[in-house]
């Protein structure tokens, strides 16, 4: 059966004169895969030579465009930039001032935001914030100095564009060399592609939030845990699940039964090839820029070091795996040597399918391609349930699940009281906004940070997994003061409506959060849901605190784990209005975002 | 970093080396050419342990100590650049107003008195917590159609699982047209039970209500069984319509489907009627039959 709504609306304004195809991205990886070499912290001028152009310079010039691309073996619309999906590599330089002039050749409006670029506000990109937006036939010119370096990216903040795939990678050279070493480098930009219409996607999310979930536990799976764990503790399971209406299995919205993982636009048979020669200390810069998609990405055989996490050097950290969130971006050192090819492996949260790319002494070479992890199950403890005010059990690993007793696991629904509750030090103080709220399905009872967490289904595999707890910035604070003020938001949501807030109030509706010019606030998240969600704070930085409130990561995009309570520092240094929201671009959409006005 | 495994020491060597600074220095600085006075900061730790159990939704901003890296002065260009002069509706938004039609059942069976076809439907158009609803059911027979009805409401979410409803029913059949005031609730239960429940008030005085209530139960994930039960209950006698008071019948329907999409599913099904109380004596008298199995056929579809 067709989809009915899949086909070609918004994006279907092809030209003529541009009926070019953009083919062979599905097999034809390895031809682009030559990688970005280039002396370290030279300012050469690396020739044309990844998946997506590269650009140098501090002028540019951006055509976006709608264009067919075939990427799964079906030819489908894109947006791209300058005939390119990704957008081109940008490479600019700290301290320079760039001029990017942005063509607008779609039918509708568009944008270009620049992710964790800090820039006055009217250069930010947001339609309705920053600007007007960019009209079809129109050039917007953004010019704005660079008071940073490090790896990050670009996409538009219009609609679904950047799921059609209006985004890209973006390098801004150190003016100091970096603090390490290497040969060469490589830009690993991870993304995900859909052959439908991201319009029709979002409308079909909204009637069937659970459509891709094909996992959902079954008559089958009851009889195997029953005759694993007894009829009495499998039915209790079921039964807290049932009480709360949720399902253990919805890791991810949508995976892999809609879309294609893609490593520099190139589908895992196209299998993307990043040069190296052994012994060569080669530099990958991992840029997340799905709409949906988190990945737990690792390269068998070889240990990862990450120096740079969100653009900014972190005490270098040595790991074998990492998940990486919808928007954040790590930069990792691999020294490969002893094989001929190594499989950069990316498969998404959900364990639906993967992303796939090679590190190879030449073209055409593949390495293995590891099985998928087993699917992960959440638990009642992963979405900070702490068992109906069974303070005991609080903090337990794995807890509620089948361990759980008596009932009462899955009573912390929107509409309880959680007076009864108060005993556990981290019960936080929901809003008032979310009690009976027909927008908020659950709320959390014992949050906490979890920094050291690895994740839902990262933990005990046997590979050492990065964690926000193990990164810290190279650098002290570099505010220093203690925040004057704290304000905490709720991260809320309904997964039947596939409606999505903070304190249970959608942007359409909700109030800006106004921060007084130079003032150091700190951000409380709680996440009352059981998604993960990837925080993203434009305009200034997300100076993650440690458990104990000290500075501890400077960061763009928070990433917020089901059940976690997580507070950053912002030093409210750029006037202006500022979006504010989940990087889960059908989340966005759906509503969780807020207006930040930074006022004199 | 306490899972940090050894780093290759030439890359922390050349960490130190690059950035020229002893790690851990109580007292570092970023180094910053603009770097203020913080003789009184006390908070120049950058690991200072704080209460959180003390922090609160509105403290005071009081923090006076001098940011290391300076605040810059506004300008006006500042000023300017921040807040321009801009269409504030200039940002698209993913429609507010969905809508979902759907066809729980389109369904055909051969029986002794000739083949029957029955469908049942519903379709919501609205946001998340407003919704015009659309509700159908309806039956024929050896070619004529026995039963139909349509009903638009109004339904609003009064909590995460629950919405309220209110509007009107038309039945076309059995026997003349008549029009119900509806009143109801329809949502989700505990453990994934959908239910409505209605109560109805006809334009001749006559009060009903039906309560159906439905489940899920996945044997795989494309293969899955919905069990459904449907009362019907009459205020009064409504000899018209061949109802007696009380509790006039009910239908449980047991139904295996195969998700080939998720939109598209066939599936088959055994459907038991019976009419219950003075209904079911009523209708003795008029020698119909008072229970029904049949073997259904049919699909279930969305859009």
């Amino acid at each position: 059966m067709k989809y009915d709504d899949s086909t070609p609306g918004r994006l279907g304004a092809f030209r003529p004169t541009r009926r070019q195809f953009v083919t062979g991205l599905a097999t034809g990886g390895a031809a682009l895969g030559l990688g970005l070499a280039r002396a370290p912290a030279s300012a050469g001028t690396p020739a044309r030579r990844g998946g997506a152009a590269l650009v140098t310079g501090t002028e540019f010039a951006l055509d976006i465009g709608a264009m067919p691309v075939d990427i799964t073996g079906r030819t489908r619309p894109a947006i791209t930039v300058n005939d390119s999906l990704p957008a081109p590599t940008l490479r600019w330089r700290e301290g320079d001032t760039v001029t990017v002039r942005v063509r607008n050749r779609l039918r509708d409006m568009t944008s270009i935001h620049w992710h964790g670029i800090l820039l006055p506000s009217n250069m930010d990109g947001v339609p309705g914030l920053s600007f007007n937006g960019i009209a079809p036939g129109e050039t917007f010119q953004y010019r704005f100095q660079l008071k940073q370096s490090g790896t990050y990216w670009y996409h538009s903040h219009s609609l679904f564009q950047e799921q059609a795939g209006l985004y890209g990678a973006l390098i801004v050279d150190p003016r100091e060399p970096a603090p390490y070493h290497y040969d060469r480098e490589h830009v690993v930009l991870l993304s995900d592609w859909t052959d439908l219409d991201p319009a029709a996607l979002y409308r079909r999310t909204k009637k069937m939030p659970e459509h891709d979930n094909y996992y959902q536990r079954t008559l089958v799976d009851f009889v195997r845990d029953a005759r694993r764990d007894g009829l009495a503790e499998t039915i209790a399971d079921r039964g807290m699940w049932g009480r709360m209406r949720m399902t253990p299995t919805d890791i991810s919205d949508i995976n892999a039964h809609t879309y294609t993982y893609l490593v520099n636009g190139a589908a895992p048979a196209g299998n993307w090839t990043g040069l190296f020669k052994p012994g060569e200390k080669v530099l990958l810069r991992f840029i997340n820029g799905s709409a949906m998609s988190y990945f737990d990405v690792r390269i068998p055989g070889l240990k990862m070091t990450v120096v740079a996490a969100d653009g900014q050097y972190i005490h270098p950290v040595s790991v074998d795996e990492f998940r990486i969130a919808v928007a954040e971006t790590f930069d990792v050192l691999v020294e490969p040597m002893g094989q001929d090819a190594f499989t950069i492996f990316a498969q998404d949260m959900g364990r639906t399918g993967y992303a796939r790319g090679t590190l190879a002494v030449r073209d055409g070479l593949a390495a293995p391609i590891p099985s998928r992890d087993p699917r992960p199950l959440l638990t009642m403890a992963d979405m900070a349930h702490d068992m109906g005010g069974h303070g005991a059990h609080k903090g337990m690993e794995g807890g509620c699940g089948a361990m759980m007793g008596e009932g009462g696991c899955g009573a912390n629904m929107g509409a309880m009281d959680h007076g009864a509750h108060g005993a556990t030090s981290n019960a936080p103080n929901h809003p008032a906004s979310e009690a009976g709220n027909p927008l908020v399905d659950m709320q959390s009872s014992a949050s906490e940070p979890k920094l050291d967490d690895p994740g839902i289904g990262l933990r005990d595999n046997g590979r050492q997994v990065l964690t926000y707890g193990a990164m810290h910035s190279l650098f002290e604070d570099p505010d220093g003061r203690e925040p004057g003020r704290t304000v905490e938001l709720h991260l809320t949501g309904h997964m039947e409506k596939f409606a999505w807030s903070f304190d249970g109030i959608p942007f359409a509706s909700a109030e800006p959060l106004r921060l007084k010019y130079g003032e150091r606030m700190r951000m409380v998240l709680v996440n009352d849901t059981m998604m993960q969600h990837p925080i993203h704070l434009h305009g200034v930085w997300s100076d993650l605190e440690d458990a104990d409130g000290g500075f501890h990561l400077r960061k763009h995009t928070i990433d917020m784990p089901p059940g976690t309570r997580r507070s950053y520092r912002v030093r409210a240094d750029a006037l202006g209005r500022w979006a504010f929201h989940c990087h889960l671009l059908y989340h966005m959409e759906a509503g969780m975002m807020r207006e930040v006005r930074i006022e004199a | 970093m306490k899972t940090h495994s050894p780093a290759p020491l030439g890359l922390v060597a050349a960490i130190a080396l690059t950035l020229g600074f002893a790690v851990p220095a109580s007292a570092q600085h970023h180094d910053h050419a603009h770097h203020r006075a913080t003789t009184d900061a006390p908070t120049q730790d950058a690991h200072a342990h704080h209460d959180h159990a003390a922090m609160s939704q509105a403290e005071p901003a009081t923090a006076s100590t001098a940011p290391r890296e300076p605040i810059p002065a506004i300008t006006p260009e500042d000023l300017a650049a921040a807040f321009p002069d801009i269409d504030h509706h200039a940002m698209q938004h993913a429609p507010a107003f969905n809508h979902k039609v759907t066809f729980n059942r389109l369904e055909a069976w051969d029986a002794d008195e000739g083949t029957g076809q029955a469908w049942e439907g519903s379709a919501w158009f609205g946001t998340d917590t407003d919704r015009l609803w659309l509700r159908s059911e309806g039956e024929r027979m050896g070619g004529h159609t026995e039963s139909a009805d349509l009903e638009v409401l109004y339904g609003r979410s009064v909590s995460p699982w629950w919405e309220v409803m209110a509007g009107i029913r038309h039945d076309f059949k059995p026997g003349n047209a008549r029009t119900w005031a509806a009143f109801g609730v329809q949502g989700m239960a505990p453990y994934r039970f959908e239910v409505s429940a209605t109560a109805y008030v006809s334009d001749d005085g006559q009060v009903a209500a039906n309560v159906e209530a439905e489940y899920t139960l996945r044997i795989t994930n494309r293969l899955i069984l919905q069990p459904l039960v449907e009362v019907d209950i009459a205020a009064d006698d409504d000899p018209d319509y061949g109802i007696g008071r009380g509790v006039t019948g009910i239908e449980a329907g047991l139904r295996l489907r195969y998700e080939i999409s998720r939109r598209f599913a066939p599936y088959v099904g055994v459907v038991h009627e019976r009419a219950l109380g003075d209904t079911a004596d009523l209708r003795r008298l008029e020698g119909e039959s008072v229970r029904d199995t049949r073997v259904v056929a049919g699909v279930r579809l969305w859009f």
